[in-house]
């Protein structure tokens, strides 16, 4: 299953939730707000690494660019609109929002 | 008749309702079981479980009278009416917010994270409120 | 594959109804079938027919009659959440309508993939 995530980790515990209860090896796919996890250099950072070592983490390009967020913490992979209805024709899709 | 109840029977689908919104602050959990309610008409395996805030719905004691909004606790009570027999509720949610299944107005059954990641992926959708 | 849309926020306010539309006209190009968009809590804003956005920024109003009318895609506002809201028939944007809580229930069993944007 995708967890997809729109919050962001410094006013929201949706991701922390969304990781805790997400199954080993379920991605997690961070869009709107929810972007602001995946910039490196933050405190949420660590986090984010600690979370890449069991899911495959994917980030809402539009969105990056839309919040100039341009250093991702390594590991973090980007989708376009195109690539999002991908992950979620491959997997069921439940949103922490 | 026979018949009828066979197709319908071979379209139940599991549909959960994740629930992660405290009450009164915001409408999210109170129509949130509105749809509990309707979706329990079409006869679907359901479930719910309250996670993170959600947890906070069920506890018992909740008077409104004096902010001046329709409570809701009571309708929980009922859902078992509505055949809607799996409420969970996430552990460390509920820890985390120092209640205990006593603390509840329902009887709910206590899940590990990893019991409730296991469910979602059995469910053809999930649905939060 | 058969995609079901929920948007539970009202649009401008939230970022909800903008990334439901991107995703949605994806979805179509890429061939898949937009079974329903279903507007529940303040998401019924969406059908909200009197709001006059200002010309400089996009018309999230317009994007739904596009969906809608020229994609024929069926666009239901929750009546129950539309009566709190004062989104009433008659006074809806055009391609999108106004029903019960059941067209969620139905598009949830219905389609493949159901997905919230809130």
């Amino acid at each position: 299953m995708l967890h997809m995530v729109n919050k962001s980790p410094f006013s929201n515990s949706a991701l922390e939730e969304a990781a805790r209860i997400a199954s080993k090896g379920s991605p997690i796919l961070l869009i709107e707000d929810g972007v602001y996890a995946a910039r490196a250099g933050t405190s949420f950072a660590p986090k984010l690494a600690d979370i890449l070592k069991d899911h495959p983490v994917y980030v809402l390009t539009p969105d990056l660019k839309a919040r100039a967020v341009d250093k991702l913490v390594e590991g973090v992979e980007q989708v376009d609109y195109s690539g999002f209805v991908d992950l979620v024709e491959k997997d069921k899709v439940h949103s922490w929002v | 008749m026979m018949d009828e109840e066979m197709e319908v029977n071979e379209n139940v689908k599991k549909v959960m309702f994740v629930m992660r919104k405290a009450p009164h602050g915001s409408i999210y959990s109170y129509e949130g079981l509105e749809t509990v309610l309707i979706t329990a008409a079409y006869e679907q395996d359901m479930t719910m479980v309250f996670v993170g805030d959600g947890v906070f719905a069920l506890v018992k004691g909740q008077d409104t009278t004096d902010i001046g909004i329709k409570g809701f606790i009571k309708t929980y009570g009922a859902l078992e009416h509505y055949d809607v027999e799996k409420i969970y509720v996430d552990r460390v949610s509920m820890e985390e917010r120092g209640l205990t299944p006593d603390d509840f107005a329902i009887d709910v059954e206590v899940k590990e994270a990893e019991e409730i990641a296991a469910l979602m992926e059995e469910q053809h959708a999930t649905i939060p409120y | 594959m058969k995609f079901a849309v929920q948007v539970l926020e009202a649009p401008y306010n939230n970022q909800a109804s903008d990334t439901a539309y991107h995703f949605i006209k994806a979805a179509l190009d890429k061939g898949h079938t937009i079974v329903r968009v279903f507007f529940y809590h303040n998401g019924v804003v969406n059908a909200n027919n009197s709001a006059e956005p200002p010309n400089d920024d996009r018309n999230i109003y317009k994007r739904w009659t596009e969906l809608g009318k020229e994609k024929g895609i069926d666009i239901v506002a929750c009546i129950a959440a539309s009566k709190r809201r004062g989104i009433k028939e008659g006074q809806i944007v055009e391609g999108t309508r106004i029903s019960g809580l059941g067209q969620l229930a139905d598009m949830t069993i219905e389609a493949d993939r159901l997905i919230t944007f809130g």
